[in-house]
C-alpha cells in the first residue's frame, strides 16, 4: 500500500519492540474466548436436551436465546456493565464479558445440538431400546455421540465468532487483541490494528483447525460430515 | 431516584427528542447506515451468489471464503479504515462504516443465496430447459424465485447483525444510536448506554419483523407453508 511518513501500511519493528504487550494481549484474547465457549457448552447442551425432549421447554429456551442473540453486542456489554457493580472497568468487566460472550454462543449451540439430536436415524434409537437402554443411556450413549458432528459444526461457528467479539471488550478495558485495535486507533497508527486483525483471523483459524482435529478423535466413524458443515 | 425512573426520565425528556443528538436524528442516521450497508451487500454478495449458483462452479470456494471473512473483526475493519485520512475524512466516519459493515454483511447474503440456487430442483431445472428457456430465463423465471426466501433469509440475518453493529460507528465518529451507547461507556453513565441498547434493540427488533414480512411476500404462494420448515432445516445444517 502506498503510505508514507509516519504512518507506514505496516512497521515490523512494532511488532518486535512490542511483543510482550501484543502477547499479554493475545493470552487474554485467548481466556476470554475458551472461558465463553466452555460456560456456553456446558449451559448450551443440557437446555438443548431438554428442548429436543420437551416441547413445552423448545420455546421459552429459543426465545431467550434469540433474543440474546439479536442485541448488539456493545449495547449488551453496556447494559451488563451497568447492572453489575463496576462492570465496565477491569475486574468486574471480565464477568460483563463472559456474561455478553456466553450468551452469544447460546443460541448457535443450541440450535446444533437440537438439530443434530433430530437427525439421529430412529432405527439407532429403536435399536438402542431394543437392547434395553434406559431412555438417559440411549441419550448418553447413542444419540448424543450421533448428534455430535452437529454439535462440533456449532462450537467451530461459536468459537469463530465469540474471538471476533472479545475485541470490542476492548471498550469495557479488556479486548485481548481488541487492546492493539484501539491503541492504533487512539493514536492513529496501522500496526497495532493490522497486528489484532491478523492474529484475530489466525487464531480463529488454528481454533477451527483444533475442532476439526477434535471431532475426528471424538467422532472416528463419520471422518467427513459434509452435511453438518457447510455454510450457513 | 431508581435505576428505571432515571431511564424513564431520559426517555420522557423533550431535549433528548430534539436537535443533531436527539433520538429521531441518531435513529435515522443509524436505519439509514444500516440500509445502505445492507443494499450494498445484497447487490454484491446476492449478484455473487447468483452467478456461482446458476453456475455451480466455484462455490464451495466462495462459500468458504465467506465463513473465513466472518473471523475478521469488524472493530479492526473499522478503525483501520478510519484513521486512512483519504477515507476518514468523507462524509463524518459514513464512508469507513460504510465499507467496514458492508464486509460483515455480505457473507450470509453470499451464503445463503449460494445455497438456495442450489437447493433450486434439478428436475425443474431440467423440466425448464425441456420447454426451451434460455439460460438467462431460467434464471429470471425459475430460480430466482425459488431461492428467493434463502436470499430474504440471508439478508434478514445479515441486517440484523448489521443495525447491532453499525452501534460501533459511534466509535470513529459516525453518530448514530451507538453514540449514546459509547459516549454513556465513556463517562459511565449507565443511563444513557442502556437507553441507546434499548434503542438499538427496538431497532433490530423493527427490521427482523419487516423483514420477515418481506420473506413471505417475495415467497412463491405455493411454497409458503413449506419453505419455513425446509429455511430452517437448511440453517440448522449450515450451522
Amino acid at each position: 500500500m502506498l503510505l508514507l511518513g509516519a504512518n507506514p501500511f505496516f512497521r515490523w519493528s512494532y511488532v518486535t519492540s512490542q511483543w510482550g504487550q501484543i502477547q499479554a494481549d493475545l493470552v487474554q484474547h485467548i481466556e476470554l474466548t475458551l472461558l465463553a465457549v466452555a460456560i456456553g457448552t456446558v449451559i448450551a447442551i443440557p437446555l438443548a436436551v431438554l428442548a429436543w425432549r420437551f416441547r413445552i421447554v423448545r420455546t421459552p429456551v429459543f426465545g431467550v436465546a434469540s433474543a440474546l442473540y439479536i442485541i448488539p453486542s456493545l449495547a449488551l456489554f453496556a447494559v451488563l456493565g451497568g447492572v453489575i457493580p463496576g462492570g465496565y472497568v477491569p475486574p468486574h468487566s471480565w464477568f460483563t464479558a463472559e456474561v455478553a460472550l456466553v450468551g452469544y454462543t447460546l443460541l448457535i449451540l443450541i440450535w446444533n445440538t437440537v438439530a443434530g439430536l433430530n437427525a439421529v436415524p430412529s432405527d439407532a434409537r429403536e435399536a438402542a431400546t431394543a437392547l434395553g437402554y434406559s431412555p438417559t443411556a440411549a441419550l448418553m450413549r447413542v444419540d448424543l455421540p450421533l448428534a455430535l458432528p452437529y454439535i462440533f459444526a456449532g462450537l467451530r461457528v461459536a468459537t469463530s465468532t465469540v474471538i471476533g467479539l472479545v475485541t470490542v471488550t476492548a471498550l469495557i478495558g479488556l479486548g485481548g487483541l481488541g487492546q492493539q485495535i484501539t491503541y492504533g486507533f487512539n493514536i492513529g497508527y496501522n500496526t497495532p490494528i493490522i497486528v489484532g486483525l491478523v492474529l484475530s483471523i489466525i487464531l480463529a483459524a488454528i481454533a477451527d483447525l483444533l475442532w476439526v482435529g477434535a471431532q475426528r478423535l471424538a467422532v472416528p466413524w463419520s471422518r467427513t460430515s459434509r452435511r453438518a458443515r457447510q455454510g450457513s | 431516584m431508581s435505576f428505571v425512573d432515571r431511564l424513564f426520565h431520559w426517555f420522557t425528556s423533550s431535549a433528548n427528542w430534539s436537535g443533531s443528538n436527539g433520538i429521531p436524528e441518531l435513529f435515522w442516521r443509524q436505519l439509514e447506515l444500516s440500509a445502505v450497508v445492507v443494499v450494498t451487500a445484497l447487490i454484491i454478495g446476492g449478484s455473487l451468489g447468483v452467478v456461482l449458483g446458476h453456475t455451480g462452479r466455484g462455490g464451495l470456494v466462495a462459500v468458504n471464503a465467506a465463513n473465513a471473512f466472518r473471523a475478521v473483526p469488524t472493530l479492526a475493519l473499522l478503525t483501520l479504515l478510519a484513521i486512512q485520512p483519504s477515507i476518514s475524512l468523507k462524509w463524518g466516519g459514513f464512508l469507513a462504516s460504510w465499507i467496514a459493515l458492508t464486509a460483515l454483511a455480505i457473507p450470509p447474503i453470499l451464503t445463503n443465496t449460494f445455497v438456495g440456487m442450489r437447493e433450486v430442483d434439478a428436475d425443474v431445472r431440467e423440466a425448464a430447459k425441456a420447454v426451451g428457456l434460455t439460460g438467462a430465463q431460467v434464471l429470471r423465471r425459475v430460480e430466482a424465485p425459488l431461492a428467493a426466501p434463502f436470499v430474504m433469509a440471508g439478508v434478514r440475518t445479515a441486517a440484523i447483525e448489521v443495525v447491532a453493529t453499525s452501534t460501533l460507528a459511534a466509535f470513529v465518529s459516525y453518530s448514530d444510536l451507538g453514540t449514546y451507547v459509547i459516549s454513556g461507556l465513556d463517562t459511565q453513565n449507565t443511563v444513557l448506554s442502556v437507553a441507546g441498547a434499548l434503542l438499538v434493540g427496538i431497532m433490530a427488533g423493527l427490521v427482523a419483523l419487516s423483514l420477515g414480512l418481506v420473506t413471505r411476500a417475495v415467497t412463491p404462494i405455493p411454497l409458503r407453508s413449506r419453505v419455513g420448515a425446509r429455511s430452517r432445516a437448511a440453517r440448522a445444517a449450515a450451522r
